[in-house]
């Protein structure tokens, strides 16, 4: 669709030095980024700078950053998932009824991740195995998923949850860390290692750059994009698990439109929407950044709407302005 | 013989026509003329959308910010309304549509000059046209007693015994018919969608296409929003929430490929009256309308599986009749 309108690409004869890669490579850009935003927002408030409150201002991205890393992998493998928000109000409404069925907190975490399998399953039978685009199944789903939820709770709300499950979204792991941000870190080293050290993440590289060349060099394909679609589901499973324990209750309305806040620290962090590149480093710093971004505004007053007009122009900014330079710096050299 | 009985619309029609059948074994007020006159009228916002819809994913684009535009539009106008209660009925239609078109331009331009997916600039949109309403409105509502009488009656005046908004429907669909089918425009559409190559190899330009699909997607979102405000009588900030995946949804069980270049005018009506059908039955048949999600959902996939095995077995039978001929 779009390969009529590419530029001429400006071809150098040979590699930049590997400092040169490092510092002009998105990453260190977004490292540069966060590190104004922290800056600006320690001058902007008075309240920035205290441990507690910046303990509290990770809440607004662990729980989306989990489903980001197992995003991103599917995204880079070329497919994508928007029924992400909609299986977290499914599996919270599942927790919620096992509560009123008198279920402890293990059977609620087996439950919750079960949820998420399920659906990620789901998905990945209608895209893999049917061979339907991944947008429209995920966008079915989203509504089906939801839309089960909205079945089962109509207006009403699931409470009572026990104690113990308060654990994942409100205990802390030591002083300020959480323990949220102790599974956000621990995911983020597993899905790094599994994309950037195994053969699994080159295989997802080969598959998003040319799923037909991968296919002819022994890469299964559909399997692998079935395990990506189990493994985004699982992880809206955990957060399912994290943002219920957080909040005590499930309402069907939980997480609405989450998939694209999801959607935009993945493509924040430097993974190609188009499939084929990005890196967990990249989403790991662009979910710092997008929670420096809400809690600075949060700080100063700025309504919830009101910043998400910032994430909107965040998404189409950070993919608009990199095409732009090229396309003035190849106008310049032609 | 096969040509001229389009398989696809004739199924969606019949299944239409066995949902009424059941819901009028028991309950046959349903399908009185009146009553079916107001299930038009109610699905005349989807119908209208979803033909904007269809411009755009026959482009191999998606327009998910149309509920959003839709929502702006209706909330400019009602407080323009409320500003300057006055301003005739034709102005206020011209300036929905303009800004609705300004706002599909945007879109469109992102697409063609920068090709960014259309799925990541719509969803930016989406939220960025969102935010603005809050920001205009102060998040506060335009309720009916503040808009002008001639405002909110314009959609409910009734012509030949339809209301506006039914008309605004009808004529929508006869425009697009002869669009599609008479105008280069409609031609490139398709072109564009079905094959980007030898569409610019024909001399279509691919990237103004689909500008143009977004500025027609996003005017009729402009008008809608403008009819939807005035006939509900009430502008804020969340009118028409998530009404964008019913229009895709529309589309998509009215047999438009979400591949591209495949669809048609009577598939993508009849994938809205399906919805509106099943939407005004839930409460007559005593089923909590808190079903429909999940049931726009199913029908969705069941629709997209379908579409998709149509389309394989009629690419087989295409290369076996070329084969057998040569």
């Amino acid at each position: 669709m779009t390969d009529t309108a590419a530029p001429h690409r400006h071809v150098p004869d040979r590699l930049q030095s590997r400092a040169t890669r490092v510092f002009r490579s998105w990453e260190a850009l977004l490292l540069a980024v966060a590190i104004a935003i922290f800056v600006v927002n320690s001058f902007a408030s008075p309240y920035f700078l205290n441990a507690w409150n910046l303990s509290d201002a990770t809440f607004n991205f662990t729980e989306k950053a989990m489903i980001a890393f197992a995003m991103a992998l599917l995204i880079i493998a070329g497919e994508i998932d928007l029924s992400v928000a909609s299986i977290i109000a499914l599996a919270s409404t599942a927790m919620g009824l096992a509560v009123q069925y008198g279920a402890g907190t293990p059977e609620l975490v087996v439950i919750g991740l079960m949820v998420g399998l399920l659906c990620g399953a789901f998905n990945a039978v209608f895209v893999t195995v049917l061979g339907l685009p991944s947008i429209v199944v995920t966008i079915g789903t989203m509504s089906l998923f939801r839309g089960i939820s909205f079945i089962i709770l109509g207006d009403d709300a699931f409470r009572g949850y026990p104690a113990s499950f308060s654990w994942f979204g409100q205990g802390y792991i030591w002083w300020v860390f959480t323990v949220e941000m102790a599974l956000f870190a621990l995911i983020a080293v597993i899905y790094g290692v599994l994309l950037h050290k195994t053969n699994f993440g080159r295989a997802v590289y080969a598959i998003g750059n040319n799923p037909t060349g991968a296919l002819f060099s022994g890469i299964r394909v559909q399997r692998v994009k079935f395990i990506l679609f189990l493994l985004t589901g699982l992880m809206s499973g955990v957060a399912a698990i994290c943002l219920t324990s957080r909040l005590g209750s499930t309402r069907p309305s939980i997480a609405t439109g989450m998939e694209l806040e999801v959607v935009t620290m993945v493509v924040l962090g430097g993974v190609n929407i188009l499939g084929g590149s990005g890196s967990i480093p990249g989403v790991v710093i662009a979910a710092f950044v997008m929670g420096l971004v809400t809690f600075g505004l949060g700080l100063l007053n700025v309504p919830g709407i009101v910043m998400s007009i910032f994430i909107g122009l965040l998404l189409i900014g950070v993919i608009a302005l990199p095409r732009l330079w090229t396309m003035v710096a190849n106008r310049r050299s032609a | 013989m096969a040509r001229f009985i389009p398989v696809r619309e004739t199924i969606l029609a019949g299944a239409i026509g066995l949902l009424l059948v059941l819901v009028a074994s028991r309950f046959p007020g349903f399908v009185a003329p009146g009553n079916l006159a107001n299930v038009l009228n109610d699905t005349a916002p989807l119908i209208i959308l979803a033909l904007g819809q269809m411009v755009v994913i026959l482009t191999r684009c998606i327009d998910l910010s149309v509920a959003a535009n839709l929502a702006l539009t209706g909330m400019v106008v009602a407080m323009i309304n409320v500003a300057m209660p006055d301003l005739p009925i034709p102005v206020i239609l011209a300036i929905a549509v303009t800004l609705g078109a300004l706002m599909g331009a945007i879109n469109g331009i992102l697409v063609w000059k920068l090709a960014i997916p259309p799925i990541v600039v719509t969803l930016g949109t989406m939220t960025i046209f969102r935010g603005i309403i809050f920001l205009i409105s102060d998040g506060k509502w335009v309720n009916s007693h503040e808009m002008s009488p001639a405002f909110t009656a314009f959609p409910r005046a009734v012509i030949l015994g339809l209301p506006v908004l039914s008309w605004a429907a009808i004529v929508t669909v006869i425009v697009f018919a002869l669009m599609m089918a008479r105008t280069p425009l409609g031609r490139s559409i398709f072109a564009v969608g079905g094959n980007p190559h030898a569409a610019v190899y024909t001399g279509i330009d691919v990237g103004r296409t689909q500008f143009l699909a977004f500025v027609i997607s996003g005017a009729l979102a402009g008008l809608t929003g403008y009819l939807w405000v005035a006939r509900y009588a009430v502008a804020y900030v969340d009118i028409a929430g998530g009404f964008e995946l019913e229009v895709v949804a529309a589309c998509v069980i009215g047999g438009i490929s979400i591949a591209g270049g495949i669809g048609s005018v009577g598939g993508a009506v009849l994938g809205a009256i399906f919805l509106g059908v099943v939407k005004n039955a839930l409460p007559v048949i005593n089923i909590s309308p808190f079903w429909q999600l999940a049931i726009s959902g199913s029908a969705i996939l069941i629709a997209v599986a379908f579409n998709a095995r149509a389309g394989r077995s009629k690419g087989r039978i295409i290369l076996k009749s070329a084969e057998a001929s040569s």
